[in-house]
Parts: structure tokens; sequence; C-alpha cells
């Protein structure tokens, strides 16, 4: 007999792969159905998925993962450039390399921890930054980035035979191209994969040695576990995960530049992941849905736009709620994003998911239903 | 020789800038237990501050341009010079100056408002928290400047009489060629004394001594009858303003921008952790020991053998300390240790 519950992990993956594959289905009403926006969600979904196994189990603050986003990036890019234009070889390029700087960043810093912890990495991925800005040049373009020219030689491709046509060559799936909506599905399927390797450790020995780090080192320690490896693993996976992010991006559009490694974009995945609910299954998710998703809608409006939004007002209130609101929204989005922030971090530091649990418990109780039988959370 | 100077002055005044952040964040983290990360917002504040004032001054109105004779001319005139003459261009001139006074009413004004309406309620959350409850303030007040002042860097130049350079070298009996910024000068002058103030005002004050008592041991303090909360909140006011005048001397040397305090924000912490969490002393010595290791990693001889050393340098440091002195250079037992 077969467990139709959320504890069974089957049951989970068909209704997130459902999900996420008829995601332009269900995203078309609220105008968020283009591919563009749609890689986005899938490349931040795993980037923050990733970050969540690492903060979110073991409570390490890390402000350095978007050093190995964006190295998985310029992995991918290079893969481009010297072998082939399939995107197979980049991504497994990208998350080794990826894999091996957090291993020689996680192992520095992981010696230290609480905030000691969060000013080591951020150190590594300002230098990284820096470097990559100034004295990398050559392998990382500096500030005009990483991108794809005629000259490059592609080795693979050319053994391969592969016909050279006019113009840049796009990334391909073994023919497939890997624009629109296929770098759509191709991002999608390993947002699944990703999501079901996370799925496993939150439910696994492994997963609960994690949360045991968390909620008290010392006793782990005095219990005879060596915590040291158990962190260190956790942080190679998470930075794995942003490599493989950065591939994808890479992917969806060749180029990499440096900015992708600034520590505002580590910041940003912070953000996500808060938002959505630390340390839950699908709470980045949702960090990144909502953070996405309204950076492309608030970041296009304008005050033209506003009036038309807010046109059913009498004319004199119009004028007023237009002049306040454009403050939040085109350039001065980040604003929104800030407030919001705050406003999570304040009354809901679970994130959006302990809103989504309050409120389905209190549905519960209001239907006089037990809530004895809600077993572990997603 | 001269050479060398020259990078400890460059240096020390870079290193004066970093010592006030510091010291400010370092005084939140010893007395209130708070990671402030907002705190370099409260730096490009201060620096507004001093825009503000200019603008302020500076309000014009369109008058007749007298020294064009063949059509009517235009041209914007301030207010003050049209009331005061010469007394008015001598204000304006000294805008930058002028704004200490009014930066220091408004810095602790924003401090007693950011402390009681929302630091206070962040005590005994955790310090991951911390952090990002502050970095979503800091955002907002970045953005809020920006909404205001636009994202291009504002000059504010410093008074005319102290535009120039001094000739440092004359003065020592060096070299005639070797000449400094008469404003850096200055800004090394006024970190002194402000580091000089706060550690007066910590060190022989009775009010100084309750505070130092309640960072080391807050609860007993609190049991002996002394509002330690109302110490505490006047003591971050102390560090906004710290972190403000800092901002406001700094003006003339960087053209504000209101992105200007996330960079000084990384940089600073680092300085904090460099120092020792919770020491005053570790993080002015942190400040200045940076500032001057990090222009002489900027030379062109040192830049020839290590290639973008000078873009690493602080942060090499602060791996290095952190892993060889975990507690920094002068940090106490205790502090920040979960």
């Amino acid at each position: 007999m077969m467990n139709l519950s959320l504890k069974n992990n089957m049951v989970v993956m068909l209704i997130f792969s459902a999900v996420v594959l008829t995601a332009p289905l269900w995203l078309d009403p609220i105008g968020a159905n283009y591919p563009d926006l749609l890689q986005k969600f899938a490349i931040f979904g795993i980037f923050a998925i990733g970050y969540n196994i690492l903060f979110g189990l073991t409570g390490y603050l890390s402000f350095g993962h978007a050093t190995f986003l964006g190295v998985g990036s310029y992995t991918a890019v290079w893969s481009f450039k010297l072998f082939t234009m399939n995107v197979v070889p980049a991504i497994i390029f990208a998350i080794i390399i990826a894999g091996v700087f957090a291993l020689a960043i996680g192992y520095i810093s992981l010696r230290r921890s609480g905030i000691y912890f969060s000013i080591l990495t951020l150190a590594f991925a300002q230098m990284s930054y820096s470097l990559a800005y100034s004295v990398l040049t050559p392998i990382t373009n500096g500030e005009t980035g990483l991108q794809l020219t005629i000259q490059d030689p592609r080795y693979l491709d050319a053994m391969a035979g592969v016909a050279v046509k006019e113009g840049l060559p796009s990334t391909n799936l073994f023919g497939q191209l890997m624009s629109g909506y296929s770098g759509f599905y191709f991002c999608a399927v390993m947002l699944i994969i990703g999501f079901y390797i996370s799925l496993k450790i939150f439910r696994s020995p492994y997963g609960l040695k994690l949360i045991a780090i968390k909620s008290n080192q010392n006793r782990m320690n005095y219990t005879g576990f060596n915590t040291r490896p158990y962190l260190l693993s956790a942080f190679v996976i998470s930075g794995m995960y942003a490599g493989l992010a950065g591939a994808l991006m890479a992917v969806t559009d060749p180029l990499a530049g440096a900015e992708r490694m600034q520590w505002t974009a580590s910041g940003e995945v912070v953000l996500m992941t808060i938002l959505g609910g630390v340390g839950t299954l699908v709470g980045p998710l949702l960090g990144v849905g909502i953070i996405k998703y309204f950076e492309n809608i608030f970041s296009a409006l304008n005050e033209s736009a506003l009036h038309e939004v807010f046109n059913f007002l009498p004319q004199a209130l119009e004028n007023t709620v237009v002049a306040v609101t454009h403050h939040f929204v085109g350039e001065g989005w980040h604003l929104t994003l800030g407030a919001l922030f705050m406003l999570v971090v304040i009354f809901l530091p679970g994130g959006v998911m302990e809103g989504v649990t309050n409120l389905i418990e209190f549905i519960k109780k209001k239907l006089g239903m037990s809530g004895d039988e809600s077993g572990d959370t997603l | 020789m001269d050479a060398i100077l020259i990078q400890i002055l460059n240096g020390l005044d870079k290193g004066g800038a970093y010592a006030l952040i510091a010291l400010g964040l370092t005084l939140t983290f010893g007395t209130l237990g708070v990671v402030n990360f907002a705190h370099g917002a409260l730096f490009m504040l201060g620096a507004f501050c001093a825009v503000s004032m200019q603008q302020l001054l500076t309000i014009s109105k369109k008058v007749k341009d007298e020294s064009i004779t063949f059509f009517d001319a235009y041209k914007e005139q301030p207010y003050l010079e049209i009331w005061w003459g010469d007394a008015g261009t001598v204000i304006i001139d000294y805008a930058v100056p002028i704004s200490i006074l009014f930066a220091i009413p408004v810095m602790l004004l924003v401090g007693v408002v950011m402390e009681r309406g929302l630091i206070k309620h962040f005590y005994k959350r955790t310090h991951a928290e911390q952090i990002l409850v502050t970095f979503g303030l800091a955002i907002v007040i970045q953005e809020i400047i920006r909404t205001f002042y636009g994202a291009n860097p504002i000059p504010t130049p410093a008074p005319d009489i102290v535009s120039g350079s001094a000739a440092v070298g004359a003065a020592l009996g060096l070299s005639d060629a070797l000449v400094y910024p008469w404003w850096r000068l200055i800004y090394l002058a006024f970190s002194a004394v402000i580091i000089f103030g706060v550690f007066a005002f910590l060190k022989y004050t009775t009010f100084g001594m309750v505070v130092r008592a309640g960072m080391s041991d807050r609860e007993t303090v609190s049991l002996l009858g002394i509002n330690v909360e109302r110490r505490f909140t006047i003591v971050f006011g102390i560090a906004t303003i710290v972190a403000g005048l800092a901002g406001v001397m700094y003006a003339p040397i960087l053209p504000p921008d209101y992105h200007m305090g996330m960079d000084f924000l990384v940089l600073s912490f680092v300085v904090v952790v460099v120092g020792g969490m919770g020491s005053l002393e570790g993080a002015v010595a942190a400040g200045f020991l940076l500032g001057i290791l990090q222009s002489f990693a900027s030379m062109n001889e040192v830049k020839t053998i290590l290639p973008g050393i000078d873009q690493i340098i602080i942060y090499l440091v602060a791996v290095v300390v952190l892993l060889v002195r975990p507690r920094g250079l002068m940090g106490r037992e205790g502090v920040m240790e979960d």
C-alpha cells in the first residue's frame, strides 16, 4: 500500500515536477510567462536551494556564495570557448571547479564560526571579485566580461566537424538550442534534480546531523561527532549548487562578468532564502519567485503606468498616490525590497513559510481539527 | 624615504576614516551586542549632511549678469551673497566645516530614533537576524538618499584656504618636493581628536565609567539600580555621531554618492574583526594599520612583484589574523563567540 502523504519522497517529487514543468501555464495569468523570467526563476531557485543546505541546516551565514556562482559562469564560458558549445561538459566542469573553490575557501573559513565565519567568507568573496577585475583579466576579461568570439578554437566541435556558420554559435544540448523555452525546460530539469538531492539530504541522517550542528555544536562534539567534515561537505555541496546556477546563467546567455561575484550578489541570495523561509524545503524557492517576479514587474513600472493603474481614483487622490508610490517602483525597486525584507525579519523571522504554516494551523483550529498529524513540514 | 613617508601619510588619512567607522561599530558591539550592518549607511548620511549644507547655503536666485553688456544675461547668485556680500561668499566657502554643527544634532536624532525604533527589539535575537535587519535598513537608507540626491557623486569642496597642499617635506627638513593636501592632514588631525575624545569620555567621566561597567557586566549594573538602557541609547547615538562626522569630513576627499557607505562598511567590518570584537583600542589600531598597509601595497614597486596585491591586502591580512589569532589583535575573551 503506497503512502500518499507528503512524507513520501516520490509524492513530493511528482507534485514538485508537475508544478515546475507546468510553470509556463500557471504563470501566464500573472504576466510572468516569458522564457527569460522563467529561466531566472529556475536558476536562482537552484542557487537558493543550495544556499539553504548550508545556511538553513547548519546555520552558518555565508556572505561569499556569489563567488561560486561567478566561478561557475566563467568555467562554463571557457568550456564553450575551448571545447564545445554543448552544455553538458560546461555544466560538469562548472560544478567541479566551483566545488574545488568551495573546498578551499570552506576549509579555511570553517575554522571559525559565527560572525567570524561570515567575515571570512566575505573577505574571500571580495578578494575573488577584486582579482577577477584586476589581475586575472587574461582569464576573466576584466570589466568587459568574458564573451564568446568567432576566433574561439572549440576543439571538440572542430573535431566532430560541426559546420562553422556565420556569426556566434549558440549553446546547445546535442543539437537542441538552449534559448527560449527549451532553455527554461533544461533549467527546470536541473532544478528538479537539485530539489530531489536537497530533499534527500533534508530527510537523511546526514541532514539531521547538520541540523544538530545548528542547534548545539558543542553537544555534537561531546557526543563524539567530529563536526568539521559535515560542515565542510555541506559547504562544498552548496558551493556546487551555486556553480551549477552560474553555469546555467552562462548556458542561457553565454557571457560572464565579475559583478556576479560582488558581495551584494551574495546578499541577494541571503535575502531570497530568508524571505521565503530559511531551513524549509520550498521556502527559498518561494523567496526567489517573489523577489524575481516583483523585480520584473516593479522595475518596469513608471509614472505613466502608475497613473493607468490608479485611474479609478479621483484625480487629486490619484496624483497623491502616484507621487508616493512612484518612489517605490522602477529605479526605486530596491527601496521596496529593503523595506519588505526588514518587515519579514522583524515580524516573520521564519519567512513566508512561517506565515503559511501559521495560517494552516489557524484554519485547522477553526475547523476543530487536531494539529498533531502535521508531521514534518516542507 | 620620501616615498615611504608619503605612503604613511596616505595610509594614515584613509586609516583615520576606517578607524572612526570601526570605532563606532565596536561601540555598538561592545555595549549593545548588536552587529550593525547599517553603520556604513550612517557614514554616508554624514557625508550627505555636508552635501545638504552646501546646497542649502547656495540656494540661488536668478540675477542679471552685469559683466556681460551686449545682451541680457542671467546667472545664478546665492541669496547669501546677495544679502551679505563677501561675508556670504566666505560662509558658502566654509560649507563643510559648518555642516559639522549641523550634522551632530541630525546624526544624534537618527541614532536615537534607530535604536529606540528598531535596534532595541533585536537585542535578544540572533546575530544573524541583527545582520539581516540592519542590512535591510542600510538598503532603505541608501535608496532614500538616491531618491533625493540622484545616483551621481556630488562634489563637495573643502574651503579654498585649505584646498592646496602643505609642504610637509620642507617642514620636516626633507626634500621640498614632498607635499601633501591640507585637507587630508586636517582629516587626520580631526580623526585623532575624535578618537581621543571618545576614549577620554569613556575613561574619565562617570557616564563613561557606567558604560564600561555595563559593557563587561550588564546585569550587575542594572541590578545596582542604574538605567543601563538609557545610557546604551546615548552610546548608540554617540556611535552614530562618530560615523556621521567621519562622513562629513570625508566628503571633500571622496565626492559622496549613495553607495559609498556599503563600500566602507565591508572594509570597516574587516577592520573591527582584525582589531578584535569589542576592543576599542583594537579597532583604532587595526584601522590605521590596515590603512597604511593598503597604501604601501599600492606602491608601484610592490605591485610589480605581487600584482593585484593592493586590491586584496586588507582581506588577506584579515584571513591571516583570524586564523593565527582567532580573537583578532586585541580581542577580549567571550565577546561574540557564539
